[in-house]
């Protein structure tokens, strides 16, 4: 055989960087198997997801400017090659991601140890390391059936993590069985939807998908594979009448998995949502398909009344938060059902500031959890006395949620209610500040049991550790943060929308 | 299974074909319809059916839990290591053009083969621990009861 000269051109650090932002978890979580050494596990896990964390970092200084990078995998150019494809949206998306996860990490430790017995640590960090590949990997790559690959990753994961609530309530298996019935159909749903697509196309880059689907836009198949993505997509975001895993999940599951969840799980569905609705299919296919004002809109603001009347109702401060999270997950819904800039802008912007405030929120029911030995209301009661800084922090968390000015939730809540106006849709924007004061009575209820209702119990709880302690006050005082300078989130989430609804993702 | 001779011996004489075939399976399925996948479920069907018929400790003997745990996460590994020589060779991230910077073909050949091998005992590995996880839980009703 003659030898060919082959060129090749050495490729640098800076161009791994976005396989770099999945590998480092997905390497480090057979690692910590492999090693299973139970005082390793915590700091390999910690140091992947910091290294992520500064990864995505770099990725969004890079595209803040609405460029993309490309990377092939296997050297294999796109369409036939698996491409990750990194845009502000994702970028914003992987910098929530990554830095919820290098929060919670520390605050894991702690409250691990307490909730789970010893020998499943080990194997609960490489578990939760699995889910944070998934989850990156959803949001990073370009190619359509990897992101099937990825939620599969991250949601067989979240399964398991969820169960591991069993050693504090026993409902845990239950709440992890139902989202595993939920989560398959959903995920099934969404690998038809993808099924028909090829069908149609004959490609799986959701750039190359984008342009098919533009040339030939009108056929009944791909109808269908729209119909199955949105509802398979929409059983992970839960969208009101496709919630009800979460609530359940979300209560049982330990409580760092909680915050971790809460924070992202969510939001990278919200995300995958978008970005098929946007980026593969055209805004103008949207236009002709009347989903967005027919099933999004209502569904929307059903969620935002439903499920905070229901939130008002608990008794259990997790299970009230879990609640909340699907009355936020509407007002997300409703800045896509808006279909203009500001609307998506509006999106994004409450897709990270809700996902930190809730990861705080959750956080701090974990302290309790700890000290208090549980987080139903009568559990909490003259917490804020011998816990004043966990009680503090729930305050500010507190607020954001409501959309007090000041705080990271009023930015979106006035971005989503300017989309609102500038739609001319004026009566929305009154349901929005409405259900913003069914946030103010629930919240309320959470600040009544613990500044103002006298405890029972006779030793009164002692402060939760400081490792618990100042993630939960960053994450709180980042709400704070980003209600102020508001610079980054804004221009990000304005680059991403921008590049959401330019249609077709510029494939050359 | 103590009186079945005959499933015993067939077994002792089947297992180490099973086996062979596995690797057979294996390390020619980049010319012929086979890889790790095939290849694992193969390999861990001859370690099933020795558990089978010569009792799960027998088995766990040849094959302990500890390692199967292992040998789960090792697989991984080595694919993703195989990516990660080619991220420091300077090219994309499971390249195989990088094993054999020459003569990339023969690159791609090498890589698939490393790259099957731990998909295969990956395979293998979760396949048994599956059957493990199964056929460890304490029968409800042991036999006597019935």
């Amino acid at each position: 055989m003659a030898t060919q000269e082959v060129h090749h051109v050495a490729l640098t650090l800076t161009d791994h960087l976005p396989i770099l932002e999945v590998l480092v978890p997905f390497v480090a979580a057979p690692l910590v198997v492999v090693l299973g050494s139970r005082r390793l596990a915590w700091p390999i896990a910690f140091a992947a997801s910091a290294i992520s964390f500064v990864i995505a970092c770099l990725l969004l200084l890079q595209v803040l400017d609405g460029s993309y990078i490309s990377y092939h995998i296997g050297g294999w150019a796109p369409p036939l090659g698996i491409e990750y494809r990194v845009d502000a949206a994702n970028a914003f998306v992987l910098f929530l991601v990554s830095g919820i996860s290098t929060l919670i990490l520390p605050y894991a430790r702690a409250s691990f140890e307490a909730e789970i017995p010893r020998r499943s640590t080990t194997l609960l960090y490489a578990l939760y390391l699995l889910c944070l590949t998934g989850l990156l990997g959803v949001v990073i790559t370009g190619d359509a059936f990897n992101v099937f690959v990825f939620l599969e990753i991250s949601s067989l994961s979240t399964y398991v993590l969820i169960a591991q609530g069993l050693h504090r309530d026993k409902r845990a298996l239950t709440a992890a069985y139902n989202y595993l019935i939920m989560g398959t159909i959903g995920a099934t749903f969404f690998v038809i939807g993808i099924g028909f697509l090829y069908m149609a196309t004959g490609t799986l880059n959701m750039a190359d998908l984008a342009d098919r689907i533009a040339v030939q836009s009108d056929s009944r198949t791909i109808r269908a594979a729209f119909a199955f993505i949105v509802v398979g997509v929409g059983l992970k975001v839960a969208i009101y009448p496709l919630h009800l895993w979460l609530p359940n999940a979300y209560t049982f599951a330990p409580s760092a998995i909680t915050a971790f969840l809460a924070g992202t799980a969510t939001k990278v569905a919200i995300y995958v949502l978008l970005r098929f609705m946007f980026s593969v299919f055209q805004p103008e296919f949207i236009a002709q398909v009347p989903t967005l004002e027919v099933i999004i809109l209502p569904f929307a603001l059903l969620a935002m009344f439903g499920a905070s009347l229901t939130a008002i109702f608990q008794r259990d401060l997790k299970r009230m938060l879990a609640y909340s999270s699907i009355a936020q997950i509407g007002y997300m819904l409703l800045g896509i059902a808006f279909f203009s800039q500001a609307g998506l802008m509006a999106t994004m912007i409450q897709l990270f500031n809700h996902g930190i405030t809730k990861a705080a929120l959750f956080m701090g029911v974990g302290a309790f959890v700890l000290r208090a030995g549980g987080s139903f209301y009568h559990h909490l009661y003259g917490l804020g006395k011998s816990m004043p800084w966990t009680s503090a922090a729930m305050v500010i968390a507190g607020i954001s949620l409501i959309g007090v000015p000041g705080t990271a939730g009023f930015i979106s809540k006035w971005l989503l209610v300017q989309a609102a106006l500038d739609a001319g849709w004026w009566p929305i924007a009154i349901l929005i500040v409405a259900s913003s004061l069914l946030a103010v009575i629930y919240v309320w209820r959470m600040i009544e049991a613990l500044y103002l209702t006298e405890t029972s119990a006779e030793l009164p709880a002692r402060q939760a550790p400081l490792s618990m302690v100042v993630p939960l006050w960053i994450m709180a005082l980042a709400c704070i943060y980003f209600g102020f300078d508001s610079d980054l989130t804004l221009s990000a989430s304005r680059t991403a929308a921008e590049g959401l609804l330019a249609g077709s993702m510029g494939m050359e | 299974m103590r009186h079945h001779l005959i499933l015993r011996v067939i077994t002792k004489l089947l297992v180490g074909t099973i086996f062979l075939f596995a690797l057979y399976v294996q390390f020619h399925g980049d010319y012929s319809p086979g890889g790790g996948f095939q290849a694992g479920v193969i390999m861990a069907a001859g370690f099933i059916i020795y558990g089978l018929v010569f009792t799960l400790d027998k088995a766990q003997q040849v094959f302990p839990p500890w390692l199967v745990h292992k040998l789960i996460a090792l697989g991984v590994l080595l694919y993703a290591g195989t990516g990660i020589y080619s991220l420091f060779a300077g090219y994309a991230y499971l390249d195989y053009a990088a094993l054999d910077p020459h003569h990339p073909e023969h690159g791609q050949h090498y890589g698939i083969l490393i790259v099957e091998l731990g998909v295969g005992i990956t395979v293998t590995a979760v396949m048994v621990a599956v059957y493990y996880a199964f056929a460890s839980r304490a029968p409800i009703l042991s036999d006597e009861d019935w």
